[in-house]
C-alpha cells in the first residue's frame, strides 16, 4: 500500500458484480484444468481447416519418445523449436507417465477425455449463463459503462502506468484506466472469444453458424485460438493476483466479498 | 473481518491437490450426473437452433490434402467379416430390422445402384483432430423410406462387425445409435466410397455411416445391421453406444 491516509469505507461492488465474479472464477478454474485434460487427447495445435497428418501445419506439439531401453523423454516443440521438458510436459510424475500436461494440471488427475469433457461443458454452460446475467445486470446498473475507459482516462494513461510501475495505488470509487482496460479486455474480448472458438469446435454448431468457422479460419485454427486465449487468461490471473497483493489484499478482497472498500482520505472517494 | 491466512491456505491447498478435486466424477454417481445435465442442455439447444436441416460445411476438392485418418478398429478379425472381406464383400448385405413395416436385406450391389450422394466434409474426432475427405454413399433416409419405420421408432441403432474390446469374458461389438432427426438428415449417408475409390477396410469397408453434425465416434464403421428401436436400454450398458457405455456423451454434437 502507498502512504495515503485511510478514508471512509464505501459500498463499491454490487451483489451482482461480486456474485458473478466468484462464479466465473470457479468456472474458469475448472474449465482450464479440464481443458488441459481434453488437450492431452491430441496434444498438438494446428493452423487451418484440418490437422496435418501428411503435411505439417502444427505450431505446438507436446510428446514423448524413447528407444524402449532408457526412460522416455518429454519434448515440447513450438514453431519448430524443440525443448526437452521431461518431468513437466510429455513425461511426468513419479511413474514417468506419458502425458502432455501432468496430473497436477488436469481434471480429473487420471487420463479421462470423457470425464474431462463432461465437466468442461458443464462449466462452459455455467460461464455463459453467468456472463449473460452479468451483462444484463451491469448494463442496467451502469457498471458495464464504468469498465469503458473515457477520454480523460486515456489521457491519464501514461501517469497511471507510471503509478502502477512504482506500485503506487490510489484507492478510489472508480477503477483506474489500466484496471478498466484489463477487465474490459477479459469481459468483452477474451471470454467471448473463448466461447466463440469453443463453439466453433462443435460440428453441430458449425452447421448452425458456418460463417463463424470462416471468420476464425477453420476448426483447427479456432482450437489454437482457444488455447492461446486460455494462456492469455492465465496471464491476466497472475497480474490480477499481483495487483491485489500490491494494492492491499485485505481491502481488495473485502470489496469483492462484502462490497465495502476503503478509499484514500484525500481522494474523498472520487476519481483522482 | 476475513481471515487472510485461512483464505491463502485454502487457495494453496486447492492449487496443490491439483486436480484430484473432481476425480470422483470419473465414476457414475450423483456428482457425475450433475455434470452430465449439461449434455442434455447442449442436445436441446443444438436441436432447437439447428433442427433437422442445418447443413454441415462442405469443402472443395482442393481441401482434400491427405488420406482419411483411420481410428478405432482398422482391421476386424471376426471370422464372418474376414470371410466377406476376402471375397471382396460380394456376399455382403445390409439388414434393416426392428420397428419397420418392411424389414430389408440389401446386397451391397443394390445399395450402390440406389441414387448416390457425394459430399466433401470434415471428420472431427473427439480427441481434437480433423480430417477432410470425400464420401460417397446412399442417403440413410432413402433406405429408411423403403423400410418404412413404425410410428414408435425413435432411434436407429448401427450394429457392427468390429470389436474394440476383447477379453476372456468375450468381446464387445461396436454399436452406435442416432435419433431419427439425424437419421433423416440429408447429409447422413451410408458410405461405401472414400475419395473416389471403394471404402478401404481401415475406414470401415464395406459400409459406414456418416453423421456430419456429430463427432467421429458416432460414425460407426463395418455396419451390418440397422435396427430401429424405441429405446436402446437393452443394448450394451444401455447408454446407446459403445463409447457412451464408456463415459462419453451419447449426443456428440460438440
Amino acid at each position: 500500500m502507498d502512504g495515503d491516509t485511510k478514508g471512509p469505507l464505501i459500498y463499491r461492488q454490487s451483489w451482482w458484480t461480486r456474485g458473478t465474479h466468484w462464479v466465473w472464477a470457479v468456472c474458469l478454474f475448472f474449465l482450464m484444468l479440464t481443458g488441459l485434460q481434453i488437450f492431452n487427447a491430441h496434444p498438438t495445435l494446428n493452423i487451418g481447416l484440418q490437422t496435418g497428418f501428411d503435411y505439417d501445419n502444427a505450431i505446438l506439439e507436446i510428446g514423448a519418445r524413447g528407444d524402449g531401453i532408457s526412460p522416455y523423454t518429454g519434448f515440447t516443440k513450438i514453431f519448430g523449436h524443440e525443448f526437452d521438458t521431461t518431468g513437466y510436459l510429455g513425461v511426468s510424475g513419479t511413474d514417468q507417465e506419458i502425458r502432455a500436461f501432468p496430473a497436477a494440471l488436469t481434471i480429473p488427475s487420471n487420463r479421462s477425455l470423457a470425464t474431462g469433457r463432461v465437466i468442461h461443458f458443464f462449466f462452459a454452460w455455467l460461464l455463459v449463463g453467468t456472463l449473460l446475467v452479468w451483462a444484463v445486470a451491469s448494463a442496467i446498473s451502469g457498471h458495464m459503462r464504468s469498465l469503458v475507459p473515457t477520454g480523460r482516462d486515456l489521457a491519464g494513461l501514461p501517469q497511471d502506468v507510471a503509478n502502477h510501475a512504482r506500485l503506487r495505488f490510489h484507492h478510489t470509487r472508480e477503477y483506474n484506466v489500466l484496471q478498466k482496460l484489463a477487465y474490459a479486455s477479459v469481459l468483452f474480448v477474451a471470454l467471448p472469444l473463448m466461447i466463440l472458438t469453443g463453439l466453433s469446435m462443435s460440428p453441430s454448431f458449425n452447421a448452425i453458424a458456418p460463417w463463424l468457422l470462416d471468420v476464425l479460419g477453420g476448426r483447427q485454427t479456432a482450437r489454437t485460438i482457444h488455447f492461446i486465449t486460455m494462456v492469455g487468461l492465465i496471464g491476466f490471473f497472475v497480474v490480477h493476483m499481483v495487483m491485489i497483493l500490491a494494492a492491499g489484499p485485505i481491502n481488495e478482497l473485502r470489496s469483492i466479498i462484502t462490497g465495502w472498500y476503503r478509499v484514500d482520505a484525500d481522494k474523498g472517494g472520487e476519481d483522482a | 473481518m476475513l481471515n487472510r491466512r485461512g483464505l491463502l491456505l485454502g487457495a494453496a491447498a486447492l492449487g496443490m491437490s491439483g486436480c484430484k478435486v473432481l476425480d470422483g466424477a470419473n465414476d457414475s454417481g450423483s456428482l457425475r450426473s450433475v455434470f452430465e445435465t449439461a449434455g442434455g442442455l447442449t442436445y436441446r439447444a443444438q436441436r432447437f437452433l439447428g433442427g433437422g436441416h442445418s447443413l454441415a460445411p462442405e469443402y472443395a476438392e482442393s481441401d482434400i490434402r491427405q488420406g482419411q485418418r483411420p481410428n478405432g478398429s482398422v482391421d476386424p478379425d471376426g471370422a464372418e467379416y474376414v470371410g466377406l472381406r476376402d471375397a471382396g464383400f460380394a456376399a455382403y448385405s445390409l439388414a434393416v430390422t426392428g420397428l419397420v413395416e418392411k424389414p430389408l436385406n440389401i446386397p451391397l450391389a443394390a445399395l450402390k445402384a440406389m441414387p448416390a450422394k457425394t459430399q466433401i466434409t470434415r471428420h472431427d474426432c473427439v480427441e481434437g483432430w480433423s480430417c477432410i475427405a470425400k464420401w460417397t454413399g446412399v442417403p440413410l433416409a432413402a433406405v429408411l423410406n423403403e423400410a418404412k419405420p413404425k410410428v414408435n421408432a425413435r432411434f436407429a441403432v448401427f450394429h457392427c462387425y468390429d470389436a474394440l474390446e476383447k477379453s476372456l469374458s468375450g468381446e464387445v461389438k461396436y454399436y452406435e445409435s442416432i435419433d431419427l432427426i439425424d437419421a433423416y438428415h440429408p447429409q447422413t449417408i451410408l458410405a461405401y466410397g472414400l475419395n473416389g475409390a471403394d471404402l478401404p477396410v481401415e475406414n470401415g469397408a464395406p459400409l459406414r455411416v456418416r453423421v456430419e453434425r456429430q463427432l467421429g465416434y458416432k460414425m460407426a464403421k463395418y455396419v451390418h445391421t440397422i435396427e430401429l428401436v424405441d429405446s436402446f436400454a437393452s443394448y450394451g450398458l444401455g447408454k446407446g453406444s459403445y463409447w457412451a457405455d464408456r463415459g462419453y456423451e451419447w449426443y456428440a454434437g460438440i
